[in-house]
């Protein structure tokens, strides 16, 4: 049973291609996905991403649970409001999701978790959760809008009660704060996102989400679907969960050694793993790859290096440089000259540092 | 969407065929395709003077999204390709039908032209497929 955000109607009223995407009837474009990926580089696009799951997790102990839930280190979070990007690992390392946990009260964090993985998620936090005596509340009674792009935040920001616009302005990256939407709707403002442009991902009451998007919309905000936010993302540098990495994967081996927190004396789950495969040498590494020539890269397509084979994980043409790029895990060590395999063909690309893109131009070597 | 000439005969696999009036036949995919395929950003055109064979890839056709092997209708050679499209690819977008034709084939067998499916039995199958 394919199921439906609240705000199924709104995207097919406004001639959507919908796709399945985790279980979900979503968008995945309105019109042209180009034109939704400039939009957001160049001015404000706006996503339903209700699919997400939102948890909450109550409890004196709940920053305990989450020092051992987590390969990235909660005691980063030292002001209410805060958010922390961080892998949940498996005892052997592997990733089970990656998510964003908030910090909302010294008993109530927030965690917003994949869509695809979101009964196993719960599965295990629930199983983590006993001992610590946390408890676990899903929320589906909320839906959530990313709004991104160069002037995103100027445009939430006019649609905000007056009392709260000068508080939210100063909203910090990676930080939340409750506010009045139009209408007085109750918001949950995040200053996040998965597109490598500033603006804000919003939490709110689904009752009231159609309001909010149609406010939005009236305020110059395109919709964009998850076509256009694949496009960015990838450009952004960013992983998408089951593409680029998942249970099969170490983050060293998916680029996310920067979120993994070795802080001294705390037992995460899958640490002694990670210390394992970090002494014994990491096998693997995801690289990014852009390709000069015509055509473009895609998921699963053979990557030829000095010390073996690899595969692309994320590939795509990228709209804002007018060319394909990819993210690949290929075999450690220098990899020499790097050829991709399409249909038959070994096309030579590049070897590069990403992101490729941010905040709306391509980076250096790109 | 744009109307389906009736000129024009077609393979389920949504690429049409037109007859021209000097014996050639002229290859695209249809207006449904490319609303589905969605940006198209590379085209990967066959070669002049190479063999197509019907119902067998002779084109490959690249969305943001996907790639989509585009099947020659008849067999023959080609003639002459669309080189248009490398530069300009979303010309199929705008319009599949008629400037975004891919290539001409000096068809070797005209006959294979009849088992294609005409205007109208492509726009039922068009129909069926959206329900």
């Amino acid at each position: 049973m394919t199921e439906k955000t609240v705000l199924n109607a709104t995207h097919r009223a406004l001639g959507a291609r919908m796709v399945d995407f985790g279980g979900w009837d979503m968008p995945i474009s309105y019109g042209s996905q180009i034109e939704e990926h400039h939009a957001v580089r160049r001015d404000a696009g706006m996503f339903d991403v209700s699919h997400m799951t939102v948890i909450d997790l109550h409890g004196a102990r709940t920053r305990e649970f989450l020092r051992h839930l987590l390969a990235n280190s909660i005691d980063k979070l030292k002001v209410v409001g805060k958010a922390l990007y961080s892998c949940m690992l498996n005892e052997q390392g592997g990733v089970i999701d990656d998510l964003i946990v908030y910090y909302l009260g010294e008993e109530y964090f927030r965690l917003v978790v994949n869509a695809g993985t979101r009964a196993k998620d719960l599965a295990w936090i629930e199983q983590q959760a006993a001992a610590f005596d946390v408890q676990v509340k899903e929320r589906p009674e909320f839906a959530m809008i990313a709004v991104q792009g160069p002037n995103a935040r100027a445009k939430v920001l006019g649609l905000l009660h007056e009392v709260d616009r000068p508080r939210i302005e100063k909203l910090g990256k990676f930080a939340a704060a409750a506010a009045q939407g139009p209408h007085g709707i109750p918001l949950f403002v995040a200053r996040t996102g998965y597109t490598g442009e500033d603006g804000f991902e919003i939490i709110v009451p689904a009752e009231h989400a159609v309001a909010l998007w149609e406010a939005l919309a009236a305020a110059g905000v395109a919709p964009a679907g998850l076509g256009a936010r694949d496009t960015l993302r990838l450009e952004a540098g960013m992983n998408l969960y089951g593409q680029d990495m998942d249970e099969s994967v170490l983050p060293w081996e998916a680029n996310l050694g920067w979120t993994i927190a070795l802080d001294e004396g705390r037992e995460f789950i899958g640490r002694s793993a990670l210390e394992r495969q970090k002494a014994a040498g990491v096998p693997r590494v995801m690289v990014g790859l852009v390709l000069d020539e015509k055509g473009v890269l895609r998921h699963g397509q053979k990557v030829l290096t000095a010390n073996g084979a690899g595969e692309i994980l994320s590939g795509s043409f990228a709209p804002t440089l007018n060319k394909a790029v990819a993210f690949a895990r290929i075999p450690a060590g220098e990899p020499g000259d790097v050829r991709v395999d399409i249909r038959g063909r070994e096309v030579p690309v590049r070897l590069v540092k990403y992101p490729f893109v941010r905040d709306g131009k391509p980076c250096a070597g790109i | 969407m744009s109307e389906i000439p009736g000129d024009l005969k077609f393979l389920k696999s949504h690429e049409w065929a037109r007859a021209e009036d000097d014996g050639l036949v002229r290859v695209g995919i249809s207006d449904h395709a490319q609303d589905q395929l969605g940006d198209l950003v590379y085209v990967e055109l066959p070669e002049v003077g190479s063999a197509v064979k019907a119902g067998v890839g002779a084109a490959v056709v690249e969305s943001v999204k996907a790639a989509s092997d585009i099947y020659s209708p008849v067999s023959g050679e080609v003639v002459e390709v669309n080189e248009l499209l490398n530069d300009k690819p979303e010309i199929i977008n705008e319009d599949a039908f008629g400037e975004g034709w891919i290539f001409l084939v000096r068809p070797s067998d005209r006959a294979e032209l009849d088992e294609l499916l005409d205007a109208n039995d492509y726009e039922e199958l068009v129909e069926n497929e959206d329900h």
